[in-house]
């Protein structure tokens, strides 16, 4: 088979496209989590910013278009990301038929071991946030491009704003280990930086979970209304 | 010292194992792991009862025969050591231990300790030599190498091919194994010429055989006796991305490509 | 019998280069046709399988282990030797080949000596070209060191791992040749029997160890490369899988068995700590270029080491051999601590004897020390509980290395027609007593750079008659073997096989071991013939035969020890004079020396089997040395 087949069907390739596509996704979630910061310049600020997202790129490109391309680029990558990660367990489950009575962890993080169900929780969290602040369906009181509204609407109820909360712990955690295994997975390795990866994923991550988590932290705490 | 044995015992890959309860009532505390195991099955002989089967030879911690998972940790609780050279000094007076085989797929079970790693041999077979036919060797001394890839290339050389990595990997994977040996030979400048072929091979083969994919839990390297590092496995995927995605020319590490 | 060395004729140096012009050579397309059988997959046989595909024959390749990369080979440390002259400091193929005569206390064919000198040169570049990562300086050339008492530095490493990388490099090639279809390997099989049709060793039959099953492998050729025999003593270095039962049944059809009393103690070992012992660890050779040895001079002195000042420390390898102190070969560095020890001197009146790094560590500092012997140091104390920095080492000889083995020609064929054997299996190239460094140079030697050509000779002469697997022959060796299994399991008596294992291991250490005497040899024989017929009588081997069995495994390689230490006996009582690592205490000299007798003994002797418990028959192949000259080796 050619380099390039084997790339796609062997384990380590399918590592390299959930690799690849991590970090698109990263790319986004810092990039949405700046964004969300103009949240606290008032309703104003950030109903400017989700118009200059549709609008970004005119006159080249029409209303919105912009935003649907990186839209269609999330949609693959999660899409890939799930195909790769799913594939890679079936392969890991199938690999250890019969289990240990018991098989002790010494050097693994519980960040490591929980990226499979901290995936699965992320993904059904984006599909309500979807509903939630962009199709405006879980929404109590929905108004299309009024961002402040919408997070204020939401966060409003105090369960949702805690499961957002514990969403975000769960991603903060699934970047920490992605980043590095990425950094692994990609073969981006040095004796001399090697021991900056660690704290550079938990910088990053604990970095984005806390931009995001400081909209719905102050308005539960009443601070933004 | 007192000590209570839970040994895995299964009389074939067929039949059904089950953990068998021991006692050993008096082992020096300066004996080897498996001097404790030639004790109970000296005992066991003594009852007319079969001994436990479990692969060894050297006793040395160098010939990667031994290995079983011991209080749920490859080759014991102490580090870098095979179970060979584990000492009961590491236990306690009265402790109770339970030993297992390895469990992969990868590696079936032959009969209570021991199992079957062909598999590896298999994917060293594919492509984890060097081309050097006997009699072409140009002088020793002719190719200089660097003493720091050299050292580098023994500290990966050193695997013993015992599996514990795959034992001790959540996922049953190889990679730390296949790492070692790709990064030995591709360290060196005699092994520049196949190294891309190599590694494509060499890890078609490890799927093949089916081990598990890394996830890059590091479990391997704290159970491997010799300390192999998780760096040889970002230098193998690095190895393996630029054999599949930016292939160098034939020739340019490619010699004996499929 | 007439022993015929087939040496070629011509000055040294050109017999080697010589007789390879004189062999016949098989034409590429006939070796396809040619089917060899190799037992042993250690530096011996992995490198003889695969250079032996490499040139086409059809190979098949058995060991016991459940893969040839764990062949005893894989624990040699220290490293291999070979007369690069790299470092110039006057090393020669003539030197090595002089040492190696010298150091073998004139008990080894001067011919294959020479031979092995003159190829040792080529192995490290064979070895260099696998990927064995051998030792290098910073300028990236290869490093060498002085080993074992030699006074060049000729010595190739790989930290203490030399044959873990050698074997490695040869498995891979190996491997190589199995992914090609080159050699059929056939793991956890163990040969229990040799082929012989009208004269020629045509095949062998094995045991599959873990279905159990009995099966024969016909050939045109077969090669032995079994390793060596020390587990005759049960403690000792080697793998605990080591035995004599490849050589040993080969012997009973007829292979004539040479030296067998010709046993190496290795001198720097962990001593045994209790009865529960399995096995013993060797402590790198090397270890002597930096460790000073000592004993307290008081005796019962049971101070702790440090507290013992330099004044009331006895080096006494410095004392007795001040040009070669800690250095001298093993077999008298390791008569020398027995024979402190015997005197009451060992660390605490036990058999013991300190290997200090105290000044090692001052004048090198401890990184140095570290890089040198650091995985040494650790091992040491893994086992031990230890730490050598700060505490010296404790260490006593131990069984090691057999220069004995089945009598070869020049060719590396036994008495029987296609029976070849090489490594440690064969008696040629040591002596009575092997250098440091030298055992992994002649397993490689034989097989990367002997037996392809002389096999080709071999089947290029020999007629060779179709066998099959079905002929009466071989369905009567196999039967037989079938039927000693039977046997062994069929006793059922109360002994574990281990238990006798350590009884007659222990006989042979205090009779047949570091020194012997006429006495103890006659009562040993009458003792192993006794305890033999126990064995016979009252062993209990666990199990079935048709299942993974380790039991039964070590039944049959006892029940071999049983019969070859007697031969073991036999010939150390006849060998009336001390040479090498053979020391009979009434020939030695007033200061306590190795006593050789030229004028009796200069033969190698090599024994026919003439039935279990019967007296083997002696033939001699006299020693001339015409290079080398004799004389009483010192290293005062
Ligand atoms: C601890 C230690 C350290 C050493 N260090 C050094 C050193 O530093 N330098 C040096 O030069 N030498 C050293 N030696 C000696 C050297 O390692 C051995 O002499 C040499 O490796 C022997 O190689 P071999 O291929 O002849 O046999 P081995 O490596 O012993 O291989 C024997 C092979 O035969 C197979 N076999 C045996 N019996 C059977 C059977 N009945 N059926 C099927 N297969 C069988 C085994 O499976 C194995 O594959 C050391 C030895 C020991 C024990
Ligand atoms: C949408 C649902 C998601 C699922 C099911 C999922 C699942 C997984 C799994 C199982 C892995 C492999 C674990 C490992 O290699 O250690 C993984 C890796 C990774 N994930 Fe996700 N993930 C999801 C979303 C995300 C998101 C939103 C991000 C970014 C913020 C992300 C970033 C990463 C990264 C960087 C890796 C590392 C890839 C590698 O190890 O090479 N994932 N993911
Ligand atoms: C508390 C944290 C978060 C807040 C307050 C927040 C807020 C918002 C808001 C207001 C929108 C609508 C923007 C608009 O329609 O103009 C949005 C869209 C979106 N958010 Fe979030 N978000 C948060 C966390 C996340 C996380 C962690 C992810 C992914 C892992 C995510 C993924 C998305 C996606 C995919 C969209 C749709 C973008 C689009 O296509 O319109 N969000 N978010
Ligand atoms: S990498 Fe380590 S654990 Fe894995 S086989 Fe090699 S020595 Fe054993
Ligand atoms: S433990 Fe397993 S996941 Fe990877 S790093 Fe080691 S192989
Ligand atoms: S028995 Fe050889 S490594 Fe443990």
């Amino acid at each position: 088979m050619s380099s390039t087949q084997s790339l796609t069907r062997s384990l380590i390739g399918r590592k390299v496209l959930m690799a690849v596509t991590g970090v698109v996704l990263l790319l986004f979630v810092l990039a949405h989590m700046a964004g969300n910061l103009h949240f606290f310049e008032g309703p104003k600020a950030i109903a400017d910013y989700a118009l200059f997202l549709r609008t970004v790129g005119a006159p080249v490109l029409g209303y919105g278009q912009a935003l649907w391309i990186v839209r269609i680029v999330l949609i693959v990558s999660v899409l890939v990301h799930i195909w790769a990660a799913w594939s890679v367990t079936r392969a890991s489950r199938a690999a250890r038929p019969v289990g240990y009575k018991q098989l002790e962890k010494v050097e693994t993080t519980y960040a490591a071991r929980t990226m499979r169900w901290g995936g699965v929780i992320i993904f059904a969290f984006v599909v309500f946030h979807l509903l939630d602040l962009t199709f405006g369906s879980a929404n109590p009181s929905y108004v299309h491009l009024d961002p402040y509204h919408n997070m204020v609407a939401s966060f409003g109820r105090w369960p949702v704003a805690v499961s957002y909360l514990i969403a975000m712990g769960v991603l903060c955690l699934h970047m920490y280990h992605g980043i590095y295994s990425g950094f692994q997975t990609l073969g981006l390795n040095h004796p001399r930086y090697n021991r900056f990866r660690r704290g550079l994923a938990g910088a990053y991550a604990i970095i984005v979970a806390a931009g995001f988590a400081a909209v719905p932290v102050s308005i539960l705490a009443g601070w933004m209304r | 010292m007192k000590l209570v044995l839970h040994v895995w015992r299964q009389a074939g890959p067929q039949a059904k194992g089950d953990f068998v309860r021991y006692e050993v009532p008096d082992a020096s505390p300066d004996i080897s792991f498996l001097e404790l195991l030639d004790l109970l099955n000296e005992s066991l002989i003594a009852r007319r009862m079969e001994p436990i089967a479990f692969d060894h030879d050297c006793r040395e911690g160098i010939c990667g025969s031994c290995g079983v998972v011991i209080n749920g940790r490859p080759h014991g609780p102490q580090r870098h050591t095979t179970a060979c050279q584990l000492h009961l000094r590491s236990f306690q007076d009265g402790q109770e231990i339970w030993v297992e085989p390895w469990r992969a797929k990868a590696f079936p079970l032959v009969k209570d300790l021991v199992v079957d790693r062909s598999a590896f041999d298999r994917v060293i077979q594919s492509g984890g030599f060097i081309t050097a036919r006997t009699g072409s060797a140009p002088d020793a001394n002719a190719v200089l190498v660097p003493k720091r890839d050299s050292d580098l290339a023994m500290d990966a050389a050193q695997c013993i091919g015992c599996g514990a990595c795959v034992a001790a990997c959540p996922n049953a994977s190889a990679t730390l194994f296949v790492a070692a040996k790709v990064s030995h030979l591709g360290l060196l400048p005699q092994g520049q010429p196949e190294r891309y072929s190599r590694v494509v091979k060499m890890v078609e083969t490890m799927d093949a055989e089916g081990f598990g994919a890394c996830t890059n839990h590091g479990e391997c390297m704290a159970a491997c006796p010799k300390g192999i590092s998780v760096d040889f496995i970002a230098r193998l995927n690095r190895d393996y991305l630029k054999a599949t995605l930016a292939p160098p020319p034939e020739g340019a590490g490619w010699s004996g490509a499929a | 019998m007439e022993l015929k060395s087939a040496v070629p004729e011509g000055p040294i140096a050109e017999k080697w280069e010589r007789h390879r012009f004189e062999m016949k050579l098989v034409n590429p397309a006939n070796k396809r046709k040619h089917s060899i059988i190799v037992v042993g997959s250690g530096l011996a046989g992995a490198s003889a399988a695969a250079s032996m595909a490499e040139l086409g024959y059809q190979v098949s390749c058995f060991c016991f282990q459940d893969s040839p990369r764990r062949a005893h080979s894989i624990a040699a440390q220290g490293g291999i030797n070979a007369a690069k002259n790299y470092p110039n400091d006057g090393d020669s193929v003539y030197r090595l080949f002089y040492d190696t005569v010298k150091g073998g206390d004139f008990r080894s064919r001067e011919a294959n000596v020479y031979r092995l000198a003159q190829i040792s040169v080529q192995i490290i570049d064979q070895c260099a070209a696998q990927g064995v990562p051998f030792a290098r300086e910073y300028g990236g050339l290869l490093a060498n060191r002085s080993f074992g008492g030699a006074q060049v530095s000729r010595t190739f490493y790989a930290r203490g791992q030399t044959g873990q990388q050698l074997l490695l490099g040869a498995y891979q090639a190996l491997s190589r040749q199995i992914g090609l279809g080159g050699v059929k390997m056939h793991p956890r099989t163990e040969m229990l029997d040799i082929i012989v049709v009208n004269g020629q060793a045509r095949g062998i039959v094995v045991r599959d160890l873990v279905s159990g099953q009995i099966s024969s492998h016909v050939a045109d050729a077969v090669v032995l490369a079994t390793g060596g025999y020390s587990n005759v003593y049960f403690l000792s270095t080697n793998a605990k899988g080591c035995n004599v039962t490849a050589t040993w049944r080969a012997h009973k059809r007829g292979a004539l068995f040479a030296n067998p009393c010709y046993t190496q103690i290795h001198p720097t070992c962990i001593p045994v700590h209790g009865d529960h012992q399995s096995k013993l660890t060797l402590m790198s050779e090397s270890l002597r270029n930096d460790g000073r040895v000592w004993v307290p001079k008081a005796k019962g002195d049971s101070r702790s080491p440090a507290q013992i000042p330099d004044a009331e420390r006895d080096y006494y390898l410095e004392r007795m051999y001040p040009s070669f102190g800690n250095l001298v070969p093993r077999d008298v560095a390791s008569r020398r601590a027995k024979d402190m020890c015997d005197d009451g001197l060992g660390i605490g009146g036990g058999h013991q004897v300190y290997l200090d790094f105290r000044d090692a560590v001052k004048r090198l500092g401890p990184t140095v020390v570290a890089e040198r012997y650091g995985n040494l140091f650790e091992m040491y104390q893994r086992i031990t509980g230890e730490d050598p920095y700060q505490v010296p080492m404790r260490i006593y000889p131990a069984p090691h290395y057999t220069m004995g083995g089945l009598w070869v020609d020049y060719n590396l064929m036994s008495t029987i027609p296609g029976l070849h054997v090489i490594g440690e299996a064969n008696f040629s190239d040591h002596g009575a007593n092997r250098l440091g460094a030298s055992a992994l140079m002649q397993g490689l030697a034989d097989g990367y750079f002997v037996i392809p050509y002389t096999i080709g000779n071999y089947v290029a002469q020999a007629k060779l008659p179709p066998v099959s697997t079905s002929d009466p022959e071989v369905k009567k060796v196999e039967a037989e073997v079938t039927e000693k299994i039977k046997k062994l399991l069929a006793i059922n008596g109360t002994k574990s096989v281990d238990a006798f294992h350590r009884e007659l291991g222990r006989l042979m250490w205090d009779q047949c071991g570091m020194s012997r005497n006429r006495a103890g040899l006659e009562s040993a024989i009458d003792k192993v013939r006794a305890m033999r017929e126990r064995f016979w009588k009252d062993v209990f081997v666990a199990g079935a035969g048709e299942d993974l069995n380790q039991s039964l495994e070590k039944a049959g390689r006892v029940a071999d020890f049983f019969e070859f230490a007697e031969l073991m006996c036999e010939d150390a009582l006849h060998r009336e004079e001390s040479c090498g690592a053979h020391f009979r205490e009434e020939y030695q000299t007033p200061d306590g020396e190795a006593k050789r007798d030229d004028a009796r003994f200069s033969f190698v002797s090599a024994w026919e089997f003439a039935g279990v418990g019967a007296a083997p028959k002696l033939s001699k192949e006299p020693l001339e040395f015409d290079y080398v000259h004799l004389a009483q080796r010192s290293y005062k």
